[in-house]
């Protein structure tokens, strides 16, 4: 018997070597690469006269710059020509060093944090890495995965490799079963509620307890898709029945006898019994309710039923001083009950929640009913072409459209505003994204992190409301 | 022939001499007393379009830096600065070390947010916190991140927002900050990563001396999980 954690077994298969510091050479399984932290890394190959290690572990796809409205025309269809200068660049990089790239107008095209686990090209036990913070998303496959920066990405295509040190440990083990109505939006935004922006930091998180256990595998990757915002790189779940049975038969997942092999090997990546961490949090899932962002940090968040806090009520005066500031950007009093809020647009999409569940969802509170009046935009983008595909087989793009919601090509969007999508200064947002930073959806624009059931009932309502009494 | 291994020399010079070395740094510094500084906020997403690693240093900031919004491409000379925010100063001209709080650098992992840094002439960050992707891309650009406590920068905040600004020395090698004639304060950092820092080294090339482990490993994954090498 052994006791090592989820996060030692997947960081010892992989170390190459270690130098006298304790500094490991990683070896990395899987890179995903999108067009805006990969054209300087290219461009350092290319000047250090380099080839990719190994061309067949990457997998390319555009997905922040992209336009969301029509595109028949592909790459022809982004206006913005620096925007299209860099997307044009990525399919001339992909094409001369020989990677994988589902250009623009590919059906498997989308968010590369969704494309990734929905090809099987992010299995359990990999290492898998990309220039994006929201990396992290792949530790729903049982995956070690985490955001690097450029340098990096070049590092990983020259040698397959990076020079990493081990983080400590830390379990955050949900307990119970979540009420009627709450998410795995919901579950995380109460996590970073809990422990804050800065209080993963330094720390792989295990995500794992009963209400973890409990979700779906989508909902496992909208959970670790947010570890980064909880100040991790790397957050992840154990692997169970069904994350075998949502690998199987995906294109790049492995088939026949080596998938039983594969499943085997697969079945040993959880902690063991007696694994110690250097930090456990428990949370009782019973008492976790929907949950919405009032300031400018995900960790500046309440419940639906609650109020905006008082920063006078603050324990610490810099704490006070930053919280002042977020009411003073986002236009709020303290004390203003949150379901009172009224918003102007609605975007439902995002790494964090654009999967053909979360389209269900939204569209089940969307479905018969009317967006409210004083809602200017109200988007659906989902997270890649056959998530589109998927969710207009089943006729959810027809309850949007009927409902008065955008129905969207695949991308980034108003996540991060690098396309047209975005927000006007003063304009309020109910996001189903992951960051409500300062301008993060458009100079100041004011965001409003939920889930997508709270954000198409705010959609309808016109102002937050509790979607358990919807 | 000859001309090839000469090429093959070149190109292990470049890759061992890319990084700018970090040896000693005197400068006054700039005090940005708020937590949570984002890279959203160090460089906004407009300007993330450029496929260059340069040129990012009058972005730096933007939001907060000009009263205007920005976009690639203005001349940032003709715009209305933000009077308010603490780079405009004129006092704080010409700082290379930027004073922050908890958690600088949270968010994105855009390595445009330290190139817009160093590009604007900062080489060391001091704050109480560090997010760990910004950390990291740091020390890959040439700049120090120092970690100290919050009673340390309390008292930073208080004497570079005094009567003249603060000049610290930074001196990597010893790991000291003198900031006063009788005043060094110690700070930790990672002994790979200073090796790095002082020598200049560039990872990519440090790491390409170790081919054999990394083709070794790779033969014998390759029968342990075959499946992680088919495609």
């Amino acid at each position: 018997m052994t006791n090592k954690t989820l996060y030692d077994k997947l960081w010892d298969l992989h170390v190459v070597r270690y130098d006298e510091n304790d500094t490991a050479l990683l070896y990395i399984d899987r890179q995903l690469i999108h067009e805006v932290t990969s054209p300087q890394a290219f461009e350092g190959l290319r000047l250090a006269g380099r080839k990719p290690w190994r061309v067949e572990a990457n997998l390319a796809t555009p997905d922040h710059n992209v336009p969301t409205t029509s595109r028949p025309n592909g790459i022809a269809d982004i206006s913005d020509p620096i925007a299209r200068i860099q997307v044009e660049t990525l399919d001339a990089n992909c094409e001369e060093f020989g990677l994988t790239e589902f250009t623009m107008n590919d059906i498997r095209q989308g968010i590369v944090h969704v494309v990734g686990p929905e090809q099987g090209a992010t299995l359990p036990g990999m290492t898998v890495v990309c220039g994006d913070s929201h990396t992290s998303t792949h530790g729903a496959m049982g995956a070690l995965a985490f955001g690097i920066g450029t340098s990096e990405v070049e590092h990983v295509l020259a040698t397959q490799c990076l020079i990493q040190k081990k983080s400590k440990s830390m379990l955050i083990s949900v307990d119970g079963k979540t009420a009627h109505g709450v998410t795995a939006k919901d579950i995380v935004l109460a996590i970073i509620g809990e422990i804050g922006t800065a209080g993963g930091t330094g720390y792989a998180i295990e995500f794992g307890g009963q209400a973890i256990r409990d979700l779906s595998i989508e909902g496992r990757l909208t959970v670790c898709n947010m570890a980064i915002e909880a100040g991790a790189r790397a957050g992840f779940v154990a692997v169970d029945e069904k994350t075998i049975d949502y690998v199987k038969g995906r294109p790049y997942a492995p088939e026949g006898e080596t998938l039983e092999q594969a499943i085997a090997n697969w079945q040993t990546l959880h902690s063991d019994e007696d694994a110690e961490f250097d930090r456990v949090v428990n949370i009782d899932a019973s008492e976790i309710k929907p949950q919405v962002t009032w300031g400018t940090s995900p960790e500046m968040v309440v419940s639906v039923d609650a109020r905006v806090p008082d920063p006078d009520q603050a324990d610490d005066p810099v704490k006070a001083e930053g919280m002042r500031r977020a009411l003073d950007y986002m236009g709020l009093e303290a004390g203003t009950p949150v379901s009172g809020i009224n918003v102007d647009k609605v975007f439902i999409g995002s790494c964090t929640n654009s999967r053909i569940e979360d389209m269900r969802e939204a569209a089940k509170v969307a479905k018969g009913r009317r967006v409210a009046d004083n809602i200017k935009l109200a988007l659906v983008v989902p997270g890649s072409g056959l998530v589109k595909q998927q969710a207009e087989a089943e006729g959810l793009d027809k309850i949007f459209i009927d409902a008065g919601f955008e129905w969207r090509e695949p991308g980034c969007s108003m996540c991060l505003a690098m396309n047209a999508d975005r927000l006007e200064p003063g304009e309020r947002c109910a996001s189903t994204s992951n960051r409500n930073f300062e301008g993060r959806q458009g100079q100041g624009g004011r965001t409003h992190l939920v889930s997508p059931a709270m954000a198409a009932a705010a959609a309808i309502a016109g102002h937050f409301v509790d979607v358990r009494d919807f | 022939m000859f001309f090839f291994v000469l090429l093959g020399v070149l190109r292990v010079l470049y890759g061992y001499l890319i990084m700018k070395k970090f040896e000693t740094f005197t400068s006054i510094v700039c005090p940005l007393d708020r937590s949570n500084v984002d890279t959203d906020a160090i460089i906004p997403k407009q300007f993330l379009k450029s496929i260059k690693r340069s040129g990012f240093g009058p972005n730096l900031f933007d939001e907060w830096r000009y009263l205007d919004h920005g976009e690639p491409g203005m001349d940032n000379s003709k715009r209305p600065l933000n009077e308010n925010f603490v780079l405009n100063n004129p006092r704080y001209q010409g700082a290379g070390i930027l004073l922050g709080r908890d958690n600088f650098g949270c968010g994105s992992s855009r390595e445009h947010a330290p190139w817009a840094l160093e590009d604007y002439g900062f080489r060391v960050i001091i704050a109480t916190s560090f997010a760990d992707i910004f950390f990291n891309n740091c020390f890959k650009n040439g700049i120090l991140p120092i970690v100290l406590s919050e009673e340390i920068i309390d008292n930073l905040f208080a004497v570079a927002g005094g009567e003249k600004p603060l000049e610290i020395a930074v001196d990597l090698e010893a790991q000291q900050l003198k900031v006063a004639e009788d005043e060094v304060i110690p700070f930790e950092v990672d002994a790979f990563r200073k090796h790095c820092l002082l020598n200049g080294l560039d990872d990519i090339g440090l790491t390409l001396q170790h081919v054999d482990a990394i083709k070794a490993y790779e033969a014998r994954r390759c029968q342990e999980a075959p499946w992680l090498f088919s495609q």
